[in-house]
């Protein structure tokens, strides 16, 4: 058996750049091409991995193990769980879409950007198969470099503010997160994540790391109070880099909580889980209400990924909370599993919905709700696909939107009703900002005459937008098929809650 | 013998298929091919449904509990899609089903020169489809999605003119009241799942006794009985999409839409989705008495209040909503004294009666060339025999006229609340018997407003106007018509005929077995000690003794008196109506402002959400954090690096300066420490 396969998926991209960037700006189309085979050839191999990936076997499989530098015992090991499996899957489903989707769009440098856009994907299907911390810790700091280029080569007007904040900001947390890790280091003598899982630490030495880790992955997620680089970020981004921030980046933040703070802290975990619990209700609620008043359609979607992404960092949480309160293993495996699902949901649902606000933006080259009104009546097609987003953006049954928020919620009263009570105030304030916008930009007489100019969606356009729908509903439809594949992993990590490390 | 799976779901998914063909591929079979096919679909789906009821009644089928797919499987959580059929829900299928092939029909006639003929075909089988994946649901998870996706398409219709203003603020409130609901619904599915373990109905309904005497921790020290918790939250669900005070105020502006879809939708089938939610779940509300009390206040409080508001509307339409809302109220009220079957069977002759009258609203509505203000009607009897006539068939049943339909489900309802001793039974007896005298007011109101009295309207008479249409919609002047109303297309007047026949006779058929045959078997349970029916089931002694003890009656007595006051003031003092409205002008304004409900609502709702995110916003995140936390700490670095920086001037005397300071610090240092004896 091939035993490279999350070798070749991560250097896939990242090499399968280097000619792409040869081509040139002379050549754009060239690298165009170039690059959507790169993008389609590893999103085949990944569909390889769904294949080799038994769920019901060992945890961490497909282990590649390498030693990297010796001296510390830094090894290249790289396998993956069910979570890492779906999470790259939906990288590189992702991955091609954004390649179409700026096919055209991008005319200034297209092969600088499709190479960093690749460059990224590889990095990001790295982070998810990472097991040394260090290795963890190098690519999480290495996709700041793709995305610090694509805002700001390709970004808008403000695109230096944007991206020296969002620069700055998260490598801030990560900072915490390294001086984590050397202390870690020098306790264990080594970077394997499975080995520091083991490690035994005090509470007090828990609580610190656990701190540190925290702050370097809920800027990443991005949870209250430190999430306001990434309405900035979006708004300065290109179409692109918005949808691979928010459908994976983002994500990235979650899943550093999963491989670092479940196993390693875990009683910290559970003493501060309360801490993450009202900041993830504060998300829903607080950030609804900003969501509402927003007057530029991205920073407006950019919040409601905040609040979104409150699902995740609840539904973790809150199975702490059911484990060690409560010992309901079983309702904590609901809400793990709904935090799970809702990553990859949120994954499809906000990259559609920051396609299709390009899509929007590219005819009129404005962001401002004011300026739209009536879109419908020029672009019924593009209608229908931004309906159909915006109600999974609003948790509607059928669509993959609902699937994870109806699992935390169901968890949530478990817990605590009140905790549900809060949760599922989504459902209003989701639903308030998400149709209003619809209505405002969708609906109604044409008043701008700009509007009345806008072209019907091409080939091109429908194409990723249908993508994303078949994503959408499928996984609303059936989302079986993604739970099973995330099981045992997903039990693996409620047990792991339990496990007293003191 | 058993149901077959494959006719249940045939059922579900022939509208479905015709909703997606008619969709995504009405460029390639053009108008008539989408409106076949869609109606080809309901065909099938409503001759199975009348076969399913057949096997159920007399077929001796057993019922059909399956599931067909795992959504999910989480631990020992399953939840599945899968179909639960039995009496209660065949007799949904048939009305479903039959009302809504009906309403296909009629559109045909209704919106052939509207652009989005097509579209709006799709979207009446989507509707058709979540509608019955709705009421065949075998569990929790899939009424929910039933439940969403009827909202859905319920705010794609009300916005179905999307260029209307009106219509697009109408569809957006009604989303987000009935969200209001499905947050309490959805609280009520997971406090369920955490106290039966299950999302399964029969699972659920088995476990459900069990239920008695456990309590959800509220604060430290408040407890409160889980079964009222549950019941009351998932009723909070039915009161969002079944309309109930105070989350009716969707309803009447849900007229935006086109007429059909106020009919099936707004009327027969989506709206009364909460009842039959209650009733479904009737093992669960049998165990709180408190939440039964709940409802039966809201319900009775609705029947009253909104059919009040009906007396005061000009618009055909808005007549009719503001009494589906009222008679909404009814079925509650029925729920709330347990008596599950008296309301789900209300709910079926309401679905025809009601149906009809918004078809035949509608009927007036296009030879109105689409002015619905009665103001400008009248004497269209003439014009427009079989609507006028199907129209008081419809009016007479709404009012409980014996012998009618709506007069064995209501004149029921109203005996049984009087029978309850439940709390709130005395003020909900006052309400539905004073209900009864609203209705007939606002009914016969209408009813000669529309049809009889003088033509308040004048026929231009100019031709090569063009087609009516909706084209012209608003442009003409009030009260003129470009050509004399005429009677509608048979594809109109087909389906209020066909409505007319159930509007009269269904009741009389099956009130036996209905509400004192126990028909519904083992679908609905209602505890010997709340079994309000099975009183009056004593004095029950078959439907046309029934009708003519009606006769005697004090709802039948309420009835001749709005009869008798309607007749007057419309057809023989025509100026008295006039002169009432200004002598009680307090009360007039009261009713027509509805109580300022929706002015409070918009001002604290929607002014004051929008007030409080910018609130966040600028104080919140612009000022707070990103102000103070993010810049003001780059700020701080930036002071910071500006003070550092002035060491490094760059003036060669400053930085000797400091060497010769560096220098005396070092060896004043040195002679410091080498003065004191370190170590030694």
């Amino acid at each position: 058996m091939f035993n490279h396969l999350l070798s070749l998926l991560i250097w896939l991209p990242v090499i399968g750049a280097i000619p792409v960037l040869l081509a040139g700006s002379a050549r754009p189309n060239l690298a165009r091409w170039l690059s959507l085979l790169v993008a389609v050839l590893t999103f085949v191999v990944s569909l390889f991995l769904l294949v080799q990936y038994d769920p019901a076997g060992n945890a961490m499989q497909l282990v590649e193990s390498h030693l990297w530098i010796a001296s510390w015992g830094v090894h290249y090991g790289l396998a993956v769980d069910g979570i890492s499996v779906a999470l790259i899957v939906m990288t590189t489903f992702v991955g091609i879409l954004v390649i179409v989707g700026a096919w055209e769009v991008i005319q200034d440098k297209p092969h600088q950007y499709m190479a960093a856009m690749l460059m990224l994907e590889g990095l990001l299907i790295g982070v998810f198969c990472a097991t040394d911390a260090l290795l963890f810790y190098a690519l999480f700091e290495a996709i700041l470099i793709p995305m610090f280029i694509l805002i700001g080569i390709w970004g808008g007007p403000r695109r230096v503010y944007a991206t020296l904040k969002f620069f700055i900001y998260t490598f801030f947390g990560s900072v915490f997160m390294l001086i984590a890790l050397l202390y870690l280091y020098q306790k264990a003598h080594t970077f394997d994540l499975a080995t520091l899982a083991a490690l035994p630490l005090t509470f007090r030495e828990q609580a610190w790391i656990f701190f540190a880790f925290l702050i370097a992955f809920a800027i990443k997620v991005p949870m209250v109070p430190v999430h306001t680089w990434l309405p900035d970020a979006h708004v300065e981004a290109p179409t692109g880099g918005s949808v691979v921030l928010a459908a994976v980046m983002l994500k990235v933040g979650t899943y550093g909580m999963l491989r670092f703070i479940l196993p390693i802290v875990p009683d910290a975990g559970a003493h501060f889980a309360w801490i993450i619990i009202v900041l993830s209700l504060v998300a829903v609620v607080y950030i609804g209400y900003v969501a509402l008043v927003q007057e530029d359609m991205k920073k407006l979607v950019a919040y409601s990924s905040v609040a979104h992404m409150g699902f995740v960092t609840l539904g973790i949480f809150i199975a702490f909370a059911l484990v060690r309160e409560q010992g309901n293993t079983d309702m904590a495996l609901v809400g793990m599993q709904g935090a799970m699902i809702q990553m990859i949901s949120h994954g499809f649902v906000s990259g559609a919905m920051f396609t299709c606000i390009g899509v929007m933006y590219d005819r009129l080259h404005t962001r401002a709700i004011k300026d739209y009104g009536g879109v419908i009546n020029v672009m019924p097609w593009f209608g229908f696909f931004y309906v159909l987003f915006a109600m999974a953006n609003c948790g509607l049954p059928g669509t993959s939107g609902f699937v994870g928020e109806f699992m935390v919620i169901l968890a949530s009263f478990s817990a605590n009703p009140w905790i549900a009570l809060f949760a599922a105030f989504t459902l209003i304030i989701g639903a308030g900002y998400t149709l209003w916008l619809v209505k405002r930009v969708l609906w109604g007489e044409i008043t701008n005459p700009h509007v009345a100019e806008m072209e019907e969606i091409s080939g091109r356009e429908t194409f990723v937008l249908a993508s994303f729908a078949a994503a959408v509903l499928a996984l609303g439809i059936w989302p079986q098929p993604l739970v099973h594949l995330m099981d045992g992993s997903v039990a693996q990590l409620v047990q792991q809650l339990a496990i007293h490390k003191i | 013998m058993q149901l077959s799976t494959s006719i249940l779901l045939t059922i579900a998914l022939a509208p479905l298929v015709g909703c997606l063909l008619a969709g995504f591929f009405a460029r390639f079979i053009g108008r008539a091919g989408s409106h076949s096919v869609t109606i080809l679909g309901l065909l099938v789906s409503c001759a199975l449904s009348f076969y399913v009821l057949y096997q159920l009644t007399l077929g001796g089928a057993a019922e059909y509990n399956q599931n067909l797919y795992t959504w999910f499987q989480i631990g020992p959580f399953n939840a599945s899609v899968g179909f639960m059929v039995d009496r209660l829900t065949a007799m949904m299928l048939v009305v479903v089903s039959f009302v809504s092939l009906l309403v296909h029909v009629y559109t045909i006639g209704y919106m052939r020169d509207d652009p989005g003929y097509t579209r709006f075909f799709s979207y009446i089988s989507l509707f058709t489809f979540s509608m019955f994946m709705l009421v065949m649901s075998n569990n929790f998870m899939q009424l929910f999605f039933g439940w969403e996706a009827v909202g859905l398409v319920s705010y794609l219709l009300i916005g179905f003119w999307y260029k209307r203003p009106t219509a697009i603020f109408a569809n957006l409130k009604a989303f987000l009241v009935n969200r209001v609901g499905d947050f309490g619904f959805l609280l009520g599915i997971a406090a369920v799942l955490y106290f039966l373990g299950t999302l399964d109905y029969a699972t659920a309904f088995n476990a459900a006794p069990g239920l008695v005497g456990k309590t959800l921790q509220i604060t430290a020290h408040t407890q409160w009985d889980a079964a009222t918790v549950i019941c009351i939250c998932l009723f909070v669900g039915a009161m969002g999409k079944s309309a109930q005070v105070p989350l009716h105020v969707w309803l009447p502006d849900s007229m935006e839409g086109p007429t059909p879809i106020s009919a099936l939708i707004h009327a027969a089938t989506m709206v009364t989705a909460g009842i039959f939610m209650v009733a479904r779940m009737s093992p669960l509300f049998e165990l709180s008495s408190t939440a039964l009390s709940f409802v039966l206040v809201m319900g009775a409080t609705t029947a009253l209040f909104t059919g009040l508001i009906g007396i005061v509307q000009n618009d055909i339409k808005r007549v009719i909503a503001y009494s589906t809302l009222s008679q909404l109220g009814y079925m509650t009220v029925a729920l709330g004294v347990s008596m599950y079957s008296g309301a789900v069977f209300h709910l079926m002759t309401h679905a025809f009666f009601k149906a009809l009258l918004f078809l035949g609203a509608g009927s007036v509505i296009i030879a109105m060339h689409h002015e619905q203000d009665m103001r400008y009607m009248g004497g269209l009897r003439k014009y427009m025999p079989i609507t006028w006539i199907t129209m008081w068939i419809g009016s007479l049943a709404l009012v409980a006229i014996p012998f009618t339909s709506g007069f064995y489900s209501k004149d029921a309802i109203i005996e049984a609340v009087g029978e309850s001793h439940r709390w709130g039974a005395h003020y909900a007896y006052f309400c539905v018997m004073a209900g009864a005298l609203v209705t007939g007011l606002y009914t016969f109101r209408q009813m000669y407003l529309t049809f009889h009295g003088k033509e308040r309207f004048t026929v231009a008479d100019h031709h090569g106007h063009g087609h009516d249409g909706h084209d012209d919609h608003g442009h003409h002047e009030p009260g003129v018509l470009a050509h004399a109303p005429k009677e509608s297309p048979w594809v109109v007047t087909l389906p209020l005929v066909l409505l007319a026949i159930p509007s009269l006779l269904v009741g009389f058929f099956t009130v036996g077995p209905m509400l004192f045959g126990n028909w519904f078997g083992n679908a609905i349970h209602v505890e010997e000690a709340n079994d309000v029916l099975a009183e009056l089931g004593h004095e029950f002694h078959g439907a046309t003794a029934m009708a003519l003890h009606g006769f005697t009656q004090l709802p039948f007595l309420l009835v001749v008196i709005a009869f008798v006051t309607c007749t007057y003031i419309y057809l023989f003092n025509p100026a008295l109506a006039g002169r009432i409205k200004s002598a009680l002008k307090p009360l007039w304004t009261v009713l027509d402002r509805k109580y300022w409900v929706d002015n409070v609502y918009f001002a604290l709702f929607a002014r004051g959400g929008v007030m409080l995110g910018r609130v966040f916003w600028k104080a919140g995140e612009t000022t707070v954090i990103d102000g103070a936390m993010v810049n003001g700490s780059v700020g701080l670095v930036h002071r910071i690096a500006a003070t550092t920086r002035r060491l490094q001037s760059g003036y060669l005397y400053h930085y000797a300066f400091a060497m010769i300071l560096g220098l005396i610090l070092l060896l004043g240092g040195y002679w410091f420490i080498g003065s004191v004896p370190v170590g030694q």
